[in-house]
């Protein structure tokens, strides 16, 4: 198959397009045209690259998990780095893409939402670059469980809102985010941080993320001499997995298989797993699949990792699903929570819980896949989990 | 016929600018949505729109995220909103227009939720995140039902945008008087007036402008300019403050009064 492109209304199939109150439609009209132009204005590509190269640490090694592979008996694991960024995760690509976006547009306001933190970091991080005004929203119960990462926001000049409203989640943090921009739309940007919302944002934030699976692509092709027999991402709103994803599509073999998180268990609730518990509505501006009641209130979701703490997922993703271009599974807490600490403790790299759901998912195919090799994107660091892992491993922190 | 096209032509020939009132449907409670309607028409309410409780409101402020959250531990879900609507109907004829998020009524079923609404009584329907691009469909579903469709217009919105606006509007135009959420402001946003010029340039729809008017004074404003004035969290806070008050109604109804004072004989 041909890559998926949206329409010009941003629909992926039946999925994605702009649902959104009219104050918005003319700010997003802007941002698609300002980010089209840009795409064909070299100054901006090569600003952008030089920022990726220099700045952000890009291209990420492709790095053979050896002993991890050999202990499993099966494939062979390879990892994508994104975890080696600067600011600890994929993030920043996109964020440095945007940043330049709202220079462009005259936009000295930045605003965010974040779940686990890493948006959030990425973006206050380029806002200081830059010198921009910086407001990030975020769920207090994200602030709790992520409260190294609101430090390093803070610490980076930017100003963390808490989120009181109902999950004090992700989606809380991003409808509050919308919010002030829809009051602040003439001086600010809004800086979405996954492959979610109305579009633009899903194209525009899958190009921008685009470089992870274009370098994996090549990286696998120099290493092993051959495409790779699976490529293995998380997906909460789906932002690393459709980048790594997207370079990969034309390659029919290429298994492309999305991590959902699982949470702890299969009730409406209790997890976040919205391809196996969702049916299709509109949350955020975007047309996908939800995990809702029967009245279409959005449900509560649960995971372990906060990035993948969220009811809808990017609708491109939902598109690929319906094509059965990617498959989509999920990982409990506790099976990413050992697959975080199995990798620490085999490969000296302590991953994002988020990335850990991936893992956990090469980790569980392996052995029964010998021969085979595996592309899993390890899109973030585990730095600002530490103190979930504290919780979950009580015995290693002992006196 | 159409009871929202009748009430605007009544309003007009008598030189009137119509009040809408904003409700939360089943705030505070799903016994009293009905007997506050009742009471806002007695007040002088020329119109109701019947917002439909939903769990992520990005357009509303937090008077009426609250609100919302009251009516949803209530449970208050569609079936429940169209049972209110036709609990009006056994005493007014009172224009209503339903005003929803979009995925309540596309989980219910979008040409159903249409079909039932009208039976329950309902005229109109606004969904606050459903825009015109998304929009085809939606409105035929709701013409062949007999329902009158309402757009919003908003400060950003483009020359072309408002044509669109216009197009899909048959019930009437709802103008966003300034960016932002729902909620009381102190002062009226400066642009109205350039907003209502540049969309009767486009349209001899009628023009409803919203967000932030609560006072009178604010009323009368922009009742010179519009042919109605949208008040929602001004009594969406009254509820809030004489939920357990016996005299509710009668708040309700006082204020709506010295809204609607200013409108009449207006133009």
């Amino acid at each position: 198959m041909t890559p998926t492109q949206p329409d010009i209304l941003g629909h992926f199939g039946p999925y994605g397009g702009r649902f959104v109150p009219e104050t918005l439609m003319a700010p997003l009209e802007q941002v698609e045209a300002e980010w089209r132009k840009a795409r064909l204005d070299p100054g901006f590509q090569a600003e952008l690259r030089h920022l990726l190269e220099n700045y952000a640490g890009r291209p990420t090694p492709l790095y053979y998990a050896k002993r991890l592979s050999e202990i499993l008996g099966g494939a062979r694991i390879y990892l994508k780095r994104e975890d080696l960024l600067h600011t600890g995760a994929h993030k920043i690509n996109n964020c440095l893409g945007q940043i330049l976006l709202a220079r462009r547009m005259g936009k000295n306001r930045i605003i965010a939402e974040t779940g686990a933190g890493q948006h959030g970091v990425a973006t206050a991080t380029a806002c200081a670059l830059f010198g921009l005004d910086c407001t990030v929203y975020m769920g207090i119960e994200d602030m709790r469980r992520q409260r190294l990462n609101v430090f390093r926001m803070r610490l980076l000049g930017a100003k963390v809102v808490g989120v009181t409203a109902g999950s004090q989640t992700l989606k809380d943090a991003i409808s509050e985010a919308i919010r002030d921009w829809v009051t602040n739309v003439e001086t600010t940007h809004y800086l979405l941080g996954s492959a979610l919302g109305p579009h633009p944002y899903p194209v525009m934030v899958r190009e921008f993320h685009r470089c992870i699976g274009e370098e994996a692509r090549q990286q696998i092709l120099e290493i092993e001499g051959r495409l790779p027999d699976a490529v293995i991402a998380c997906v909460g709103g789906g932002s690393n997995a459709i980048g790594i994803f997207h370079p990969f599509l034309s390659d029919a073999p290429v298994r492309l298989i999305g991590v959902e998180a699982g949470g702890r268990g299969p009730e409406l609730g209790e997890h976040a797993a919205r391809f196996s518990g969702g049916f299709p509505g509109v949350l955020q501006g975007t047309y996908s699949y939800l995990l809702q009641d029967d009245d279409g209130q959005i449900a509560l979701t649960h995971s372990v990792s906060a990035g993948l703490d969220y009811a809808s997922v990017g609708p491109e993703h939902a598109l690929l699903r319906d094509m059965k271009r990617a498959e989509y599974t999920s990982c409990s807490d506790a099976d990413a929570l050992a697959a975080a600490r199995r990798l620490a403790q085999t490969e000296g790299i302590i991953p994002a819980l988020e990335s850990a759901h991936a893992v956990a998912e090469a980790m569980r195919r392996a052995p029964s896949e010998p021969g085979q090799v595996y592309v899993v994107n390890v899109s973030g660091r585990g730095d600002k989990d530490t103190g979930i892992y504290v919780e979950n491993f009580p015995e290693l922190d002992q006196p | 016929m159409s009871r929202i096209r009748d009430k605007f032509a009544e309003l007009k020939s008598r030189g009137e600018t119509a009040l809408i009132a904003y409700l939360t449907a089943g705030d505070p409670s799903p016994d009293l949505t009905a007997r506050l309607v009742w009471a806002l028409e007695r007040g002088g309410v020329d119109m109701i729109e019947l917002g439909v409780p939903f769990s992520d409101p990005l357009a509303d402020g937090p008077r009426i995220q609250l609100a919302m959250d009251r009516a949803l531990k209530h449970h208050v879900n569609l079936p429940r909103v169209l049972d209110i609507a036709r609990e009006i109907r056994t005493r007014s004829s009172i224009p209503l227009v339903l005003f929803s998020y979009l995925n309540p009524l596309l989980r219910y079923g979008f040409e159903r939720c249409a079909s039932e609404a009208a039976a329950a009584g309902i005229d109109g329907c606004l969904a606050t995140d459903l825009t015109v691009e998304e929009a085809e469909d939606r409105v035929k579903a709701l013409h062949s039902a007999g329902l009158e469709t309402v757009f919003l217009a908003a400060p950003t919105s483009t020359l072309r945008r408002l044509e669109l606006v216009s197009r899909y509007s048959t019930g009437f135009i709802y103008l966003v008087s300034r960016t932002g959420v729902t909620g009381e402001q102190e002062a009226l946003s400066q642009s109205v007036a350039r907003m209502v010029s540049a969309l009767k340039d486009v349209t001899d729809k009628p023009l409803a402008v919203g967000f932030g008017i609560s006072r009178p004074e604010q009323a009368a404003a922009v009742g010179r300019m519009a042919d109605a004035v949208v008040v929602g969290s001004a009594f969406v806070r009254v509820i809030e403050e004489y939920a357990q008050a016996p005299d509710l109604e009668a708040r309700i109804e006082d204020l709506a009064r010295r809204l609607k004072e200013p409108l009449r004989a207006s133009q």
